[in-house]
């Protein structure tokens, strides 16, 4: 090879761009190897250790604030933006892995390479937030999935458990490939993969619209990240999945991965397709009603709490498409905090359901719940929290949140759309009311008795907690990070 | 301390109610008594309020309060903005008043998860007092929906037997209308900014002087109007308030009408009016022709209960009725005369819920007809009855029979004199449905055996009642303490509105398409 080439090419490449995911696959792959000389059965150290490694992750991937490091020819870049979506990232899987061991311990697969596993996911979660190329994004979002995929289906000996790993495995390998053609076909009009450079390509580009090639690229890319964030008419995986899935990794799913998701997604859409904007919008808009509407009617109607907090994340992933739809620096960021808050919200609340599930009972139904609030008063008042955070009731995080995108979506002039999204809250209150009512005022049912209390999952509530009333009363200075990091 | 006096009074509810989580939960008595000494304590610190002059000269805001709270350059700023007028303090006078009397009235009434009755009342009341003292939209619109929860729980825990019911459709009825108002809110700050206006906020005081052309105005008026006309609660928005109101423990009813039901009231004389001036107009013919439907409609479904406590819980969609009308006079007597029916409806129906809370701890039941001939078990409590229901009527000498006089007078002047009119028969229904109640409750032989043994009010219980009698004949008797206070303001109020009006508005189809550029 010419020799000229390599130094270029070397030259080019910039470790510090890629060193948070560098620095977490390296953790997840030692781990490995320390779950396997580790005894059966033992692995509190493991979940402890990769705890640490996602807190020397952040520390490194901080090391990008405000100080862009791109790298690989382009290819991947650590700025504000990506910093910030593996923030979310990071804190949604040290959740995670806070609320998992005794709960792996209770259901009995106490399998070190879980931990690992969700290191990878993150890692791949990060790549694809700091990816500035299509190739680099979908190798994230490969990276993401297939962990994702056996954490799905990780409780083998349970039906259901298989189901959620079989059912994500097979859709989500088709939207994969979705997404891989549109990034093709793209590849075949524009004649690069860097988001950049459809970018320019699109602006000179005078017909980019009749291109039938291009629009079918863009709309098959779109639809692989639409598949991801889990907007309607592309979401039909995610109740199942949701449901079967160990509690702690539903919680993930929810959260980490759908961040950076919607980081890849809002990179491509609002860098690469700027010129697209108006026809993007007018699709985005559709969906975006879609996906609330579909989430909260069906919600509406679920007994069991994890298929509920499933429809309700549908329609989440729609009120953060409303921020996508407004286009404009409110929307973006307040996506962005939005998905913060959620990881704190949502998280939180499955992190108290994993304590009040039994073994082999996991899948809660709203009426077990009945007197919770009685028996367990200091977790009901919690959960308690959390939901009103997830309706959107001030003061906590989840009304910032949602006033953030829709402030954004009033500005940009879509005031239909606020109104459509405030409406469909409207609608989420009833279910998530029903819950409560099922703890609070329901006669205290025998139902209730079972609550596995443990520090780590007590310790992840806590966070939680904290993130949504800090978050909530004195909002200003995340907001102030989201902005810095937003474009 | 007078700098802050409007922030340590909203939060030192709050305050206790950190404390209370820290009272073990079965010691009731310490529970209850704490709570009392908080609340008593928070009407202390708003006592100098009531006593200030500067309201009799001023109609302005004062006790004000400023700090940057959210400032996030570019996208919007959010203050910390507080100040009371004259129509607030009395509001918040109230509130502050009548929470010692509803702690009071739970002496007997509750004794399951006091602590939790009791860190809810206090939570509300910061709610309460945050929602009459905030000049900030956004900082309103907290405190509005803070108050939804506590009442919430207090309804669905403590409440009857279709609690759950009342309590879900109270809280997504509120939360509805007040979502569409978050959308409006928005919308006219951004309308704001772009239309250069020198706002620093959600500040109202800015927002009033803002030139929204009208077509802006007409479903900006509609999305802050929809959200208080369910809270007031208007015909034939009404629905949640019956259910409500009966399954509420006596405490949460007490509350609901005395303040609650008023943050409607008070909306739309704080900020849809004001903000709106130009579109009310258009709608002052509806909703006063709501207004009287109401009056009606609730004064003839009134008569027509079993129950008592439902029968006080649609006499009050009857009153508030009276308050609307007075409020969309837009003249002095009318709006003077509907902010102090708000005050009387306040203290007659809060006394009115106490008294069928009596009578329920005491037979358990609140059916009109297993009742009769109480008047000579309990003569104390008859005497306490009557002076209410008089005031409930409007009977010259209390306070009811001031603010429906003035609340009609006003109305009569302005353009809606037919409305008046027919509103006024209203009066007359309403002395029809409360005396025909207390005739089949108090008078006549004792013919129901349970009632044979029916002991008089406690020392507690006429502790709690006295206050509420004498603000009936003060208010009745010498308004002029409360009117001196508050009628600059009001003034003030309704010069505001008239210059901010765009001459004569024609009534036209909004095409508000091409004015909002909307998407």
């Amino acid at each position: 090879m010419d020799a000229n080439l390599v130094q270029e090419a070397m030259q080019n490449v910039n470790f510090q761009a890629i060193m948070p995911s560098l620095v977490l696959s390296v953790f997840g792959m030692v781990l490995l190897l320390v779950s396997v000389f580790s005894p059966r059965g033992k692995t509190t150290h493991v979940a402890w250790l990769s705890f640490i490694a996602l807190i020397v992750t952040g520390f490194v991937s901080l090391n990008g604030w405000n100080n862009p490091q791109a790298g690989f020819a382009g290819s991947v870049v650590l700025d504000n933006f990506a910093t910030f979506f593996s923030m979310t990232c990071l804190i949604a899987a040290g959740l995670t892995i806070l609320m998992s061991d005794s709960y792996l311990q209770r259901e009995g697969y106490p399998v070190g390479e879980y931990y690992p596993l969700i290191l990878f996911t993150t890692a791949g979660a990060m790549w694809m937030a700091s990816g500035t190329d299509l190739m680099t994004i979908f190798l994230g979002l490969e990276v993401l999935s297939v962990s994702l995929y056996v954490l799905a289906g990780f409780f083998r000996g349970q039906t259901r458990s298989n189901e959620a790993g079989l059912k994500y495995f097979f859709l989500g390998a088709f939207s994969t490939g979705f997404l891989l053609y549109g990034v093709a076909l793209i590849y075949g009009v524009t004649g690069t993969t860097k988001i950049d450079g459809i970018a320019q390509f699109v602006q000179a580009m005078p017909d980019s619209t009749s291109n039938v090639m291009f629009i079918a690229g863009g709309m098959l890319l779109l639809t692989g990240f639409l598949f991801k964030v889990a907007a309607a008419p592309f979401h039909m995986w995610t109740p199942d999945v949701y449901q079967g899935a160990p509690t702690p990794i539903t919680a993930f799913m929810s959260a980490g991965p759908k961040a950076a998701a919607f980081a890849a997604f809002i990179r491509v859409t609002i860098i690469g397709l700027e010129s697209l904007q108006a026809d993007i919008t007018a699709v985005f808009w559709v969906l975006a009603v879609l996906t609330m509407t579909v989430g909260n009617f069906i919600a509406l109607s679920q007994k069991d709490v994890k298929r509920m907090l499933a429809y309700s994340s549908i329609s989440h992933a729609g009120y953060a498409l409303v921020g996508l739809v407004a286009w404009n620096e409110i929307g973006v960021t307040g996506i962005m905090f939005y998905m913060l808050v959620y990881t704190f919200m949502n998280m939180g609340a499955f992190a108290v359901l994993v304590l009040v599930g039994k073994k082999g009972e996991e899948n809660l139904t709203i009426d077990g719940l009945a007197g919770m609030g009685y028996k367990r008063p200091v977790l009901g008042i919690v959960l308690c929290i959390f939901l009103f955070s997830l309706m959107g009731m001030p003061p906590t995080a989840g009304f910032a949140g949602k006033f953030y995108i829709f402030a954004g979506a009033v500005k940009a002039g879509y005031i239909w759309l606020a109104v459509i999204g405030v409406l469909n809250s409207a609608v989420s209150l009833y279910y998530y009311l029903r819950v409560m009512v099922s703890m609070y005022f329901k006669d205290e049912g025998e139902d209730f008795a079972w609550v596995s209390m443990n520090t780590a999952t007590a310790i992840s509530i806590v966070i939680a907690l904290a993130g949504v009333l800090v978050m909530g009363v004195i909002p200003g200075p995340f907001m102030e990070m989201a902005k810095l990091a937003g474009f | 301390m007078a700098d802050h006096l409007l922030s340590i009074m909203t939060f030192f509810p709050l305050l206790g109610m950190l404390f209370i989580l820290f009272i073990p939960r079965d010691n009731d008595g310490l529970l209850k008594g704490f709570t009392l000494v908080v609340t008593l304590i928070t009407f202390v610190i708003s006592l100098p309020l009531a006593f200030n002059d500067v309201f009799t000269t001023s109609g302005g805001m004062h006790y004000k309060e400023f700090s940057e709270w959210i400032n996030i350059d570019g996208f919007f700023q959010m203050n910390y903005n507080l100040g009371i007028d004259g129509i607030s303090l009395w509001l918040v006078m109230l509130t502050t008043f009548i929470m010692p009397i509803a702690v009071l009235s739970t002496w007997k009434a509750v004794d399951k998860n006091t602590k939790g009755f009791m860190a809810l009342l206090l939570l509300l009341e910061t709610g309460m007092l945050g929602a009459f003292v905030s000049l900030d939209l956004f900082l309103f619109y907290i405190f509005w929906e803070l108050m939804l929860i506590p009442m919430y729980f207090l309804i669905g825990i403590w409440g009857g037997k279709n609690r759950i019911y009342a309590a879900v459709k109270f809280f997504i009825y509120t939360a509805v209308g007040s979502l569409l108002m978050l959308v409006a809110i928005i919308f006219v700050y951004y309308y704001a900014l772009q239309s250069g206006a020198p706002i620093n906020g959600f500040g109202i005081q800015e927002f009033y002087m803002l030139d929204l052309p009208y077509n802006a105005q007409y479903w900006l008026f509609l999305a802050f109007g929809f959200s208080f006309a369910i809270k007031v609660p208007m015909f034939p928005l009404h629905t949640w308030l019956p259910d409500a109101h009966t399954e509420a423990p006596t405490a949460g009813s007490v509350i609901l009408a005395a303040v609650l039901l008023k943050m409607g009231t008070y909306g739309y004389v704080r900020f849809a009016m004001p903000l709106f001036p130009d579109a009310v107009q258009t709608f002052i013919p509806l909703l006063a022709t709501l207004s009287v439907v109401g009056i009606i409609y609730g004064s003839l479904v009134a008569m027509m209960q079993e129950d008592v406590k439902k029968l006080v819980a649609y006499s009050s969609v009857a009153h508030l009725g009276f308050v609307m009308l007075g409020i969309f006079a837009m003249n002095l007597q009318g709006m003077a005369g509907g902010i102090i029916q708000m005050i009387n409806h306040g203290v007659s129906t809060g006394a009115l819920f106490l008294i069928v809370g009596f009578i329920y701890e005491r037979r358990h039941t609140r059916m009109i007809s297993e009742f009769g001939g109480l008047a000579h078990k309990m003569p104390i409590f008859a005497t306490i009855f009557l002076i209410i229901t008089f005031s409930s009527i409007g009977l010259p000498g209390t306070n009811g029979f001031v603010g429906e006089f003035l609340a009609l007078v006003g109305a009569f002047e302005s353009g809606l004199r037919w409305y008046a009119v027919v509103a006024t028969t209203g009066v007359i229904f309403a002395a029809v449905y409360m005396l025909w109640m207390y005739q089949r409750v108090m008078m006549g032989k004792i013919t129901n055996p349970a009632n044979e043994n029916l002991s008089d009010l406690s020392v507690r219980e006429i502790v709690v009642m006295m206050p509420l009698v004498l603000f009936v004949f003060w208010i009745g008797i010498a308004p002029n303490t409360f009117f001196e206070k508050m009628n600059p303001a009001v003034e003030q109020l309704l010069n505001q509105m008239n210059n901010n009006k765009v001459a004569v508005v024609e009534i036209q189809q909004p095409v508000v398409a091409n004015l909002l550029e909307t998407k």
